[in-house]
């Protein structure tokens, strides 16, 4: 299993000028790795709309590469969106999603599918140019300089170690749930300029 | 049986040209009983039509679209638009979303006696969202089009448009 900070690292190093779209716990480490606050959105309060979110900047900005970092329990939420991305096939759309089989800030139930899902076929499946799995740090690192490079849309499943989330909850304020909406116009300006 | 650009229905042809007129970019959408015959003239109109598999998706795409500095909006049929509900909430109204949803009043009836559930909880839904809205059912109202493009800049919010009748020609 891959550490999520590994998979924020390797990541980061091939972002260059992309939008990055993050749920849930990716949005921690994420946050810990970008050197691009600027064009980060977190969406820890969308249900699973990564994909979507991430899908219309994508088409509304096709010379940006686009990168989702969703969750296995947020994108079987909104597995349809698969396919929406498969129609509209936007180059610039990498959609990582971590595995890790339970939902992680609950406590660590597992999701439904925990194990069974092929995410790769369901992608391919679903009409995206390509799709690549890792288990192992190392490959994972090697790889993604080549798979970053290629034209999408590209689903990228990684096996990651669970991080769950103890205290049960997750404590929000005002100060907490006005992120989204602020780095999401902060995003919009730094495209309005390109 | 009326003729395109009569105000005696709603013909697909009049209602595109109004929406174009407002520089729509791009219409996320899923075709219904009531909007059906949009599909053609929207693609021919130069708007870039998002097809999506499941009406919940369609405002976490136009949020992108607003993101990327694009004028999207929205077509779905009042089922859909149940189905949406939290995207509304969280995509919507929670992040200041200016947009227009064109929403497919299936059960409509205008006398009152309404057996379809989604009709009898479309406008009772909207007000509880604190959504405005607007109903359309000929040619001759399309100017509510404007009006609602108008509410949704000023106010920062999405709105809806209903559509309360099928189309009598394309």
């Amino acid at each position: 299993m891959i550490e999520y900070q590994d998979v924020a690292t390797a990541i980061q190093r091939e972002r260059g000028e992309a939008v990055v779209v993050t749920a849930m716990t990716q949005s921690k480490f994420w946050k810990e790795a970008s050197d691009r606050p600027e064009l980060d959105i977190p969406t820890n309060n969308s249900m699973g709309k990564v994909s979507s979110i991430a899908l219309g900047i994508a088409l509304g900005a096709p010379d940006r590469k686009v990168i989702a970092l969703d969750g296995d329990g947020s994108l079987i939420m909104n597995m349809g969106s698969l396919v929406t991305v498969g129609n509209k096939s936007p180059k610039n759309f990498v959609h990582v999603v971590y595995d890790n089989g339970v939902y992680a800030i609950t406590g660590g139930q597992p999701i439904a599918g925990a194990g069974v899902i092929n995410w790769p076929a369901i992608a391919m499946g679903s009409g995206y140019k390509a799709a690549y799995s890792f288990e192992d740090t190392e490959e994972m690192a090697t790889e993604m300089p080549r798979i970053m490079a290629e034209d999408g849309p590209i689903l990228i499943r990684i096996q990651v170690k669970p991080v769950i989330t103890t205290n049960l909850g997750v404590i929000q304020t005002w100060e907490s749930n006005a992120v989204m909406p602020r780095q999401m116009r902060s995003v919009k300006v730094e495209l309005a300029k390109s | 049986m009326t003729t395109q650009g009569t105000t005696e229905g709603l013909t697909a042809r009049s209602m595109v040209e109004h929406i174009s007129a407002q520089g729509v970019t791009h219409m996320v959408t899923l075709p219904d009983s009531e909007t059906n015959f949009m599909y053609d003239n929207m693609t021919e109109s130069g708007m870039e039509v998002v097809p999506i598999a499941r009406e919940g998706e369609a405002i976490a795409i136009a949020a992108g679209l607003w993101i990327a500095n694009q004028k999207p909006a929205v077509m779905i049929q009042n089922s859909g638009l149940f189905e949406s509900g939290d995207a509304l909430r969280g995509l919507g109204i929670g992040i200041d979303l200016p947009l227009v949803m064109f929403i497919g009043y299936r059960g409509y009836t205008r006398h009152g006696d309404t057996p379809d559930s989604a009709a009898q909880f479309l406008e009772p839904f909207l007000h509880t969202w604190g959504t405005p809205y607007w109903i359309i059912e000929t040619d001759a109202e399309l100017d509510r089009i404007a009006l609602a493009f108008k509410k949704a800049e000023e106010t920062s919010k999405p709105v809806a448009v209903l559509i309360g009748a099928e189309y009598v020609s394309v």
